[in-house]
């Protein structure tokens, strides 16, 4: 896939995964797997940009005597899945436009 | 086998030399996702395969990490000076500024020969499309004026330059991408230099 397209994708992917709680790094990995993989230091790189343009906060709790940090997201990043539906409509009809020509060959 | 800890220690020797605060965090990010496997049953052995390469896991920060970052942790002291350091820093600057220099002036010309190569191809390639363009045009003016044969050569000569400046562009295509590669593989090995000095 283009690395600026997957880039793109596994943003949103990330922040759908702390949507309804706030999870953490391996859980985030664990509910992806089904769907995308990802390996540990491409999601601390996708964290780490995510943090940076505020799509989330990290906070750290403890669990089990140690420490663990966990993400929760924020109103822009709520906000980026939205936008993020709205272009894939977009996308979409552009597939549609793309594949058209395959359709009328068969 | 690895274990949890010969993982942790290897990740953090092959970072020394990175900024301080940067170190930390990727550390116990991987320390995190090594014990939340564990936690879950996965055993040592796996939660570490899982992880991956810890060598590459190494290369793959020092890639992510910008050089100037690198750079600004190493000419920021960790220790306080001691006042004969001082004394002998000053002194010596004649020398190791000098060096410095030198050394930067090196890394610059190597970059700007490079450029400058692929700046050279480009306008060559520039030229030849425009002679192309240039020979028909003209081709085709001593046509009209009733110059048949000068004009046909000409127009013949524009569209042989036009087919070679395809495959023209092609090569400096390709010379420019393998630049690009070169640029990525200079900036690494530099960083390295910074990172293993440390370890040494």
């Amino acid at each position: 896939m283009d690395i600026q397209l997957k880039r793109g994708l596994l943003d949103v992917c990330v922040l759908a995964a702390i949507k309804s709680e706030d999870s953490y790094g391996y859980k985030i990995i664990k509910d992806m797997k089904p769907y995308i993989e990802l390996s540990e230091s491409t999601l601390y790189t996708i964290l780490k940009r995510l943090e940076t343009s505020n799509m989330l906060t990290v906070h750290t709790a403890e669990h089990g005597g140690r420490l663990r940090k966990y993400y929760h997201i924020t109103h822009e990043g709520l906000n980026r899945i939205e936008e993020f539906k709205k272009e894939w409509i977009e996308i979409m009809s552009i597939y549609k436009f793309v594949t058209k020509e395959d359709e009328n060959d068969d | 086998m690895m274990t949890k800890q010969e993982f942790l220690s290897k990740l953090r020797s092959g970072l020394v030399g990175l900024p301080q605060n940067e170190v930390e965090e990727r550390f116990e990010f991987y320390r995190e996702m090594i014990d939340d496997r564990m936690e879950e049953g996965i055993s040592e052995e796996e939660a570490i395969s899982d992880i991956g390469d810890v060598d590459e896991v190494i290369s793959r920060i020092i890639s992510e990490i910008p050089l100037t970052k690198i750079v600004k942790e190493k000419i920021t002291p960790n220790k306080k000076f001691k006042a004969w350091e001082i004394v002998l820093l000053i002194l010596g600057s004649p020398i190791w500024l000098s060096l410095i220099i030198a050394a930067i002036a090196v890394v610059l010309a190597v970059y700007i020969s490079l450029w400058s190569v692929i700046i050279s191809l480009w306008a060559a390639f520039g030229s030849v499309v425009g002679c192309a363009f240039g020979g028909i045009l003209s081709g085709a003016f001593f046509v009209i004026n009733g110059n048949i044969i000068k004009g046909i050569a000409l127009i013949g000569a524009g569209i042989t330059l036009l087919g070679l400046s395809i495959l023209f562009f092609y090569g400096c295509k390709a010379a420019t991408d393998g630049i690009i590669k070169l640029t990525k593989v200079i900036a690494l090995k530099i960083k390295n230099c910074f990172v293993k000095k440390e370890e040494a």
